[in-house]
């Protein structure tokens, strides 16, 4: 009884002990919620911090904040504009001929051997305080020599009692550029820059022989190695040469993969016994941007900390009409970054997450479709706005079309549904009609999208709105909107491409077409039969091949499907990152290309090669406009949609508005911590009734109980 | 005792073997080389020379089971099995697909694991056992009958109906305990009230339930009748002599799981935000990391293996007639 009695006091005792002013649910340790810290969360754990491969979405909300190439995305500015950032500028291209002449910036394409872009470095930037750089009292490097008995006791990099710092110079460019090269680095973007870095490939080819050698000797043959189309002018200026011409060029600057990497920092992490302990340059980044990553541990949290080396941006001054009076540019002129730390939580569930960001533990948050009908309400004009309880709690809806395609892809390459005749079209146009991506976005995606006309989404230089930007073969322009077309409008289409009620005009077989989906769960069940509906519309047999994304890759490699839906996000907010899906020679079954439904259309490729190399202006406007015509006509696509993000951001979190091409936003973030305090006092205060009629009903229960037990025990048998 | 232990031991190494060889053929019949260089180059641009030289570096790009082309016992060396197993029986586990020290994170991640596992088990046992012995005290009464009807209701539940309640009243409504989370040290705690509320009452209606047919067993055995004519309490009978002779079952359930605590529990992990063993496994298998899915199941393997050797050796500690030979 007695150890009953302590259990149940101890049981009783460890809430109390929480008692205080904090709310008891707080996730975070009493009086931190006072500080000027930025609380987010992420549900996919990143693979890798390394920006040679860093390619993923997950990744870039941490590595962005941390490393910084040359360039970035104005904060405000409309269509998507570059600034500088680790650059002073944003370079122009200088263009060569193959003799090595300078040539006007008028030269066609066809004359340009080679284009320089000059980058020059920002003078005074240094790096975040790290072991690479800590020097001993001769003025060597403390931590390039370790050897195991060094390393005992060190399992973390805080674990390393001193730090250093040095100024970023052109080097440090050049030496990332080389790295992306690396065959043992698995660099995404290196197959890409074979194609346009003067000297890329062959450096490729010749760091081959050094994969066998030892981590540190890599290093050593990578700082030595020669890139021809890479050279360090001064310590602050750097020349990268770009075989022919590649406008395009700029926008890979403004990625991380160009960010600047110290090769002290490498070797750094080369050290033996360091991949032991998994103190590696893809665990902890070495950058100069205004955060840097003072705890990873992506299964629980990860936590950036203000750099205290930091070269002291300020907040943009320039922004779209209205965004002024807004009181978007109410910061414009500060130093960043505002907050001196964000704290991301691992949240695989989308209960807790959606529950904690309402409790106010977290500053913003997406809506997932479990929370959706308790933040969203879709009015009447199909406008979204929120719920009463949002209202209430002084949370405010941002929405924004993402520079991304959803679409269902036909592989021009079958037989059937690909091709390029008449009734190959007629087919195409009538599934397009048929597959009412309306409902599928309205169903699926609780109308968080914009049904596409075309691949270019809205923001990307060349999309059109209004009547002009529909796709007329699936709309017409009615009482000021794009309607979808009729489905006996698609039933005659079939008949005209030889396939009258969805039956072969000459076989009289029903039309059976097969599906590849990525499908692995119960919740695809209902879309997948929603797309079997959709092709039923037209008496099409819809064969679902459920598989998961790697056979799905596979097949689209293999170029053996037939109808697949996928997605791509841009890069960059150029329409040749949009349109070169659809371009011939960067088909995926020939050319291993992101051409997925292999479409080839010679005329199509001759306008994308000349597209590619022009200016944004009304001449490329007209080029874009022919080849959305010729690929509308084709219909290689049903175009899908555009998902549209919606983003819920408490009342103390300010410039949250979102920016779909830039990954480098936290730092624009700022927070009220006092009005963040206060809230969350008001809206979690314990509810102690329940804990006391616990206790009673366990009192209730357990007395007459006891009670029964010795009556029991004191009965005779008799 | 020692022979016996060590011949135990001895059995250990085939069917670790077979173990390893059963997870080892499943996992490839599900996942080709060329799909785990997929997963872990990304999405975008991958090239089929960059999935060549991904799979030569994790040593991928050789024969499965058999290396046709090598010679002599190469050709069972110079194989993806051996290579990725031999150095699994020095627990040497190496790196994950991704570059990371296994050994490392399983020291790591253990210890929240633990953290959830060691309070469930042990307040589990001693209200499970206490809550049994109190149905059989009544046994063959309204309250028995009510008793095992809300034990089977409450073990019909699915587990993640008690999660998901939980974190709705204790954490939404009352506000009472973080929904989900972790931290180290004794920071820790106020993170496991709710996962360890809910573990508990999650098991408790099997683990009662099952403690009572244990006790309804012995309850009738001559012993305790000869118990109760010496004039004993019922209580003491029931404490003393039916519990002491049910250990050997109760043994057989808890020995053998205490190795196991430091696998974690998948789900109670992922809704709570608990960075353990639980979910470190998960995420291999959806990462399609064959190393770290290979090191885990080894490991769970062994501390199998282990945990029924303990409950052999437990046996002799609670019934002297037992002696391993």
């Amino acid at each position: 009884m007695r150890v009953g009695a302590a259990l149940l006091a101890l049981s009783l005792a460890l809430p109390l002990a929480g008692c205080g002013k904090a709310p008891w649910n707080d996730p975070y340790p009493a009086g931190e919620g006072l500080t000027n810290t930025l609380y987010a969360s992420f549900s996919e754990r990143p693979k890798h911090l390394d920006p040679v491969r860093s390619y993923s979405a997950d990744e870039y909300a941490f590595l962005a904040q941390v490393y910084e190439p040359p360039l970035q995305y104005q904060l405000l500015l409309r269509p998507y504009q570059l600034a500088p950032l680790s650059a002073t500028q944003v370079p122009v291209a200088h263009f060569i001929d193959a003799q090595g002449q300078a040539l006007p910036d008028t030269a066609p394409a066809e004359q340009i051997a080679y284009s320089d872009y000059l980058i020059h470095v920002r003078p005074g930037v240094r790096f975040q305080p790290h072991p690479a750089f800590a020097r001993d009292g001769s003025g060597a490097p403390r931590y390039h020599r370790l050897t195991a008995s060094d390393l005992r006791g060190i399992n973390r990099l805080a674990d390393f009692p001193d730090t250093g710092t040095r100024e970023l110079t052109a080097a440090d460019f050049a030496h990332q550029i080389k790295r992306l090269a690396a065959p043992w680095l698995h660099s995404p973007i290196a197959g890409v820059m074979q194609e346009h870095i003067l000297g890329f490939r062959e450096l490729g080819e010749r760091l081959a022989a050094a994969d066998t050698l030892d981590p540190v000797a890599r290093v050593q043959a990578l700082r030595e190695a020669r890139l021809d189309g890479v050279e360090v002018v001064d310590p602050l200026t750097l020349r990268i040469r770009v075989i022919g011409k590649y406008p395009q060029f700029v926008y890979w600057l403004a990625m991380p993969f160009f960010a600047p990497m110290p090769w002290e920092a490498e070797l750094f992490y080369a050290q033996p016994g360091m991949q032991e302990r998994n103190i590696v340059l893809d665990w902890y980044p070495v950058g100069t941007g205004p955060f840097m990553l003072t705890e990873n541990n992506p299964n629980l949290r990860m936590v950036l900390s203000r750099n205290p080396n930091f070269w002291g941006e300020t907040f943009p001054t320039q922004g779209m009409p209205g965004d002024a009076a807004a009181g978007l540019l109410k910061d414009a002129g500060r130093p960043m970054p505002f907050v001196d730390r964000a704290i991301y939580s691992l949240e695989k569930e989308d209960i807790p997450r959606w529950n904690k960001f309402v409790q106010g533990y977290y500053d913003s948050s997406g809506i997932s479709s479990d929370a959706f009908d308790q933040a969203v309400r879709i009015g009447g004009d199909g406008g979204p706005s929120l719920t009463d309880e949002m209202k209430s709690r002084g949370i405010a809806l941002l929405t924004s079309v993402e520079t991304s395609i959803s679409y269902l892809g036909f592989n021009m390459l079958d037989p059937v549904v690909g091709g390029y005749t008449e009734q190959a079209r007629l087919l195409r146009r009538a599934i397009s009609i048929a597959v009412d991506y309306e409902e599928f976005v309205s169903i699926f995606a609780n109308g968080r999208g914009l049904i596409a006309q075309g691949p270019l989404p809205p923001g990307i230089s060349g999309y059109r709105e209004g009547e002009g930007g529909i796709n007329p073969y699936v709309y017409q322009w009615q009482d000021g909107r794009p309607v979808r077309r009729g489905i006996e409008e698609a039933r005659a289409l079939m008949a005209q491409a030889g396939y009258p009620g969805g039956r072969d005009a000459k076989t009289g077989r029903a039309l059976s077409i097969n599906y590849e989906a990525v499908a692995t769960g119960p919740d695809d069940k209902s879309r997948l039969a929603w797309m079997r509906k959709q092709f039923d519309k037209l008496g099409i047999e819809l064969v679902i091949r459920s598989t998961d994304y790697n056979r799905f890759q596979e097949k689209m490699q293999n170029g053996t499907g037939q109808v697949y839906m996928w997605g791509w996000n841009a890069d960059y907010p150029d329409p040749e990152n949009f349109l070169f899906l659809l371009y011939g020679p960067n088909s995926k079954a020939e050319h291993q290309g992101e051409n997925a439904s292999n479409y080839d259309n010679p005329e199509f490729n001759a306008l994308f090669d000349r597209m590619k190399y022009m200016e944004d202006g009304p001449a490329r406007q007209a080029v874009v406009d022919q080849m959305m015509a010729i690929a509308r006509r084709d219909a290689p696509w049903l175009w899908g949609f555009y998902p549209k993000g919606f983003s819920l951001h408490h009342q103390w979190l300010f410039n949250a508005n979102p920016n779909k091409m830039a990954n480098n936003t936290l730092k624009y973030r700022r927070v009220d911590p006092v009005l963040r305090d206060r809230l969350r006092r008001e809206w979690n205060p314990p509810i102690l009734w329940p804990l006391w009629g616990l206790l009673g009903l366990g009192l209730v229960l357990v007395l007459p109980a006891l009670w029964m037990v010795r009556r029991r025990e004191r009965s005779t048998a008799l | 005792m020692t022979a016996y232990i060590l011949r135990r031991l001895l059995y250990a190494i085939p069917i670790l073997i077979g173990v390893n060889l059963l997870t080892f053929v499943l996992f490839f019949v599900l996942n080709t080389p060329d799909e785990m260089a997929r997963m872990q180059l990304g999405e975008k641009r991958v090239t089929a020379a960059a999935i060549a030289n991904w799979k030569r570096e994790h040593g991928y790009d050789q024969p499965l089971l058999f290396n046709e082309a090598a010679p002599g016992l190469a050709k069972v060396t110079q194989t993806i099995f051996f290579q990725r197993s031999v150095k699994l029986f020095a627990f040497d586990f190496g790196s994950s697909d991704n570059g990371r020290a296994i050994g490392y994170d399983i020291s790591q991640r253990m210890w929240p694991s633990l953290a959830i596992a060691v309070p469930v088990l042990l307040v589990g046992l001693a209200l499970n056992v206490s809550l049994a012995l109190f149905i059989v005290f009544f046994r063959a009464t309204y309250l028995d009958l009510g008793a095992v009807v809300l034990l089977v209701a409450m073990m019909s539940i699915s587990g993640l109906f008690y999660i998901i309640g939980g974190q709705f009243l204790l954490s939404k409504l009352f506000h009472l305990v973080p929904i989900s989370g972790y931290d180290t040290g004794w920071n820790a705690w106020k993170f496991l009230i709710l996962p360890v509320i809910v573990g508990f009452i999650g098991g408790v209606g099997s683990g009662a339930r099952w403690y009572r047919t244990l006790f309804l067993e012995e309850v009738s055995k001559d012993y305790v009748r000869t118990a109760r004519a010496k004039g004993l309490t019922e209580r003491r009978v029931l404490f003393r002599h039916i519990l002491g002779n049910a250990l050997i079952p109760i043994l057989t359930g808890v020995v053998v799981v205490l190795p196991l605590l430091f696998m974690g529990s998948l789900i109670t992990e992922s809704f709570f935000g608990i960075p353990g063993l639980g979910s470190y496994t998960i995420d291999a298998i959806s990462n399609q990391d064959f190393a770290i899915v290979r090191a885990m199941v080894f490991l769970g393997a062994v501390l199998y293996i282990l945990g029924l050797i303990l409950t052999d050796i437990s046996y002799t500690l609670v019934d002297p007639r037992v002696r391993l030979q």
